[in-house]
């Protein structure tokens, strides 16, 4: 991506606790100044990856190097990153002043400077003016601060942060999402964060590793890994799908067609360069799939497709309506379930459906992301 | 709910807080009673004590040579818990650290001696200490070694027991148990994360150690000093066994005066004095926790 060296390379990494391998054999790059995330569901090794990163535990095989420098036998407290951690770890006997200069104390940094660099890193996080106070006059959202504030004054290359939203309401969170991305801006720094939430990853995220199970599974930007996963994992843990098994019947350079015993023959408008009857799954967004009433028998025309291909009947079982969105589950006449989402883009959309009504389904030619494993 | 409840059910409250208030006076707060009214009596014949109401016992208890043992006590005592801390501290912080599996041996292994009878233990201690104890025998023989090679003069045992050092030693063998406790309570209670914080801001272990978790473990070092320290001060069967003839401290007095001497007006007046300087003590700790807390 850019010219200059990775702010961290992971090359080979595996830790293992007896056994069990937490963290196995995943090697990825990250750059300077990216927003970086390593999304997983928990006990997927993300955090022990980012733990290691901090020194906190320390690889069984491979290789980390941060800023070009090999960090193998360097302890936490010499390493150029800070953590924002879960629990904040704000120091509950320091007043928050005494917690921002915690770090810099620690560096022999002069009062006068220190005290510069407080303020700084205060007004950094809005927290003008609250230097004086206790941690525990202070809400769950201003520790954070105070924790990200700490972490920003001793200005690290790389700033990790485990779970940083977790712990916040719904509000919250999602107005911190915004804050935590302009802050980086700010700042300039790398930030690698540690998530079990898929949202939070692809709001912040510039790229995000995907782990299971101690292995890394896919590294992409936040859009690829929704609309290009590579795998059924990734696409069920992003978002939801529709996720339908079949085998490659037709596959020419220009067209594809993969047969299903649900969605009947698929018809996909690039190659898949598979073996004929392989087995394959098609990853169908709920949002990709129109709907359309059937009270006329003719089924809507599709002109990415032939006739008769991407388009099923069901009827609607149940509506979930969202304010901008509704859900719709439709049960198709062989009795799959699909999930289906429609914006409503004008003010009476929602009346247009109503739930045991039939309908038709129908996707274009592109809208079904195949998958081989 | 029921946690408001049971404060209006005056039936439940009295019949469980019966018994055991039932308890503590007949056998505790009516006993003391009675030790601190012969506080204030003098003795008329062997076994008979008058209740005059006398500060007498209490001007004798504050003469120098009783004075001098109280504050030798105090000095046995304080040396005992600064020793008990300085030893305490790391145990109690490696069965913190110590795997789940192991910390309950560990604690074990702390417990074990504490739950063996006292008298039993210091004769053991008696049985390593003496000069034909186990270090002696020890020592004698290495010398032994040394001297087929070496020209030294005979091994003469080292005078281990009945001294002030020996008391101490038992001292600190007896209590170090009610340090370690309360530290590791402290310790145990302690966020990881904010450890693993003071590293990742740059701090080692030490400057950790002195910023972060002595600080936040006072309020467990405080109570670990207090629980030591008192029943240090009160301790009568380690001087008595293991220390010499100038190794007395203020209970081997106290019990001087209610057997040999038969002077229970004058003992229970040393006695409550000793109980006072509890008081004072408890209070103090109790100042500093509340100021901890308001703050």
């Amino acid at each position: 991506m850019s010219s200059k060296p990775p702010i961290i390379s992971i090359e080979g990494v595996t830790k293992r606790f007896g056994d069990h391998a937490a963290v196995d054999d995943v090697s990825l790059t990250i750059n300077e100044g990216e927003f970086f995330a390593l999304l997983g569901p928990s006990g997927c090794g993300k955090t022990t990856l980012l733990r290691m990163l901090a020194g906190f535990e320390t690889p069984t095989e491979g290789t980390i190097r941060i800023d070009g420098k090999d960090t193998d036998g360097v302890p936490p407290n010499r390493r150029p990153v800070n953590m924002v951690f879960q629990s904040y770890a704000v120091f509950p006997h320091m007043s928050v002043a005494d917690n921002v200069a915690y770090g810099l104390k620690i560096d022999g940094v002069a009062k006068a400077e220190r005290d510069r660099r407080v303020e700084e890193a205060l007004a950094l996080v809005q927290l003008e003016g609250f230097g004086g106070r206790m941690p525990d006059q202070m809400s769950g959202g201003q520790r954070q601060r105070v924790a990200l504030a700490r972490a920003l004054a001793k200005r690290p290359r790389v700033l990790l942060l485990d779970e940083p939203l977790s712990a916040l309401d719904a509000k919250l969170r999602e107005a911190m999402r915004f804050e935590l991305a302009s802050l980086q801006h700010k700042v300039g720094i790398t930030f690698v964060m540690v998530t079990h939430d898929q949202d939070e990853a692809l709001a912040l995220a510039t790229r995000c590793a995907v782990m299971e199970r101690g292995r890394l599974i896919q590294l992409a930007t936040p859009s690829d890994l929704y609309e290009f996963p590579n795998s059924r994992f990734v696409a069920d843990f992003i978002g939801t799908v529709n996720m339908v098994e079949g085998t490659l019947k037709t596959d020419n350079p220009t067209e594809a067609i993969i047969a299903t015993k649900e969605l009947g023959d698929v018809y996909i408008d690039h190659a898949v360069l598979g073996n004929e009857g392989a087995t394959l799954y098609l990853a169908l967004r709920p949002e990709k799939i129109s709907l359309f009433r059937r009270d006329g028998v003719v089924p809507p025309k599709l002109e990415d497709c032939p006739e008769g291909y991407n388009v099923v009947a069901g009827v609607i079982d149940h509506i979930a309506y969202l304010g901008s969105e509704s859900v719709f589950k439709v049960i198709l006449t062989n009795g799959r379930q699909m999930l289906v989402i429609r914006p409503n883009l004008t003010r009476w959309d929602q009346e247009d459906f109503v739930e045991e009504q039939p309908v038709w389904l129908s996707w274009h030619a592109c809208a079904p992301a195949v998958l081989a494993g | 709910m029921s946690g408001e409840n049971w404060r209006q059910e005056r039936k439940t409250l009295l019949a469980t807080l019966g018994p055991p208030l039932f308890w503590l006076t007949l056998f505790f707060l009516v006993p003391l009673a009675v030790v601190w009214a012969y506080s204030f009596g003098r003795n008329v014949g062997l076994t008979e004590i008058e209740i005059s109401g006398t500060f007498a016992n209490y001007a004798q208890a504050i003469q120098p040579l009783y004075l001098g043992i109280f504050f030798k006590s105090m000095l046995m005592a304080a040396a005992c818990t600064v020793i008990c801390l300085i030893a305490g501290f790391p145990v109690a912080l490696a069965i913190t650290f110590a795997p789940d599996k192991a910390k309950a041996w560990l604690l074990l292994a702390v417990m074990l001696p504490f739950w063996t009878n006292l008298l039993i233990r210091t004769y053991a201690l008696i049985a390593v200490l003496r000069n034909e104890g186990y270090i002696n025998l020890t020592l004698g023989w290495v010398w032994k070694q040394v001297g087929l090679v070496l020209n030294v003069p005979p091994f003469v045992p080292l005078e281990m027991l009945h001294n002030n050092p020996a008391v101490l030693f038992g001292l600190v063998y007896v209590h170090l148990p009610f340090m370690v406790l309360p530290l590791y309570a402290a310790l145990d209670r302690l966020d990881r994360s904010l450890i693993e914080a003071s590293l990742d801001l740059g701090a080692g272990h030490f400057r950790t150690m002195m910023l972060v978790v002595v600080p936040l473990a006072l309020p467990g070092i405080l109570s670990g000093v207090l629980i030591t320290f008192i029943p240090a001060l009160g301790a009568y069967l380690t001087p008595d066994l293991l220390g010499g003839p100038d190794s007395q401290m203020i209970a081997n007095v106290i019990e001087r005066q209610f057997k040999r001497a038969n002077d229970w007006p004058f003992g229970a007046a040393l006695s409550f004095l000793l109980l006072y300087l509890t008081f004072v003590m408890v209070a103090v700790q109790a100042l500093i926790q509340r100021r901890r807390g308001a703050r």
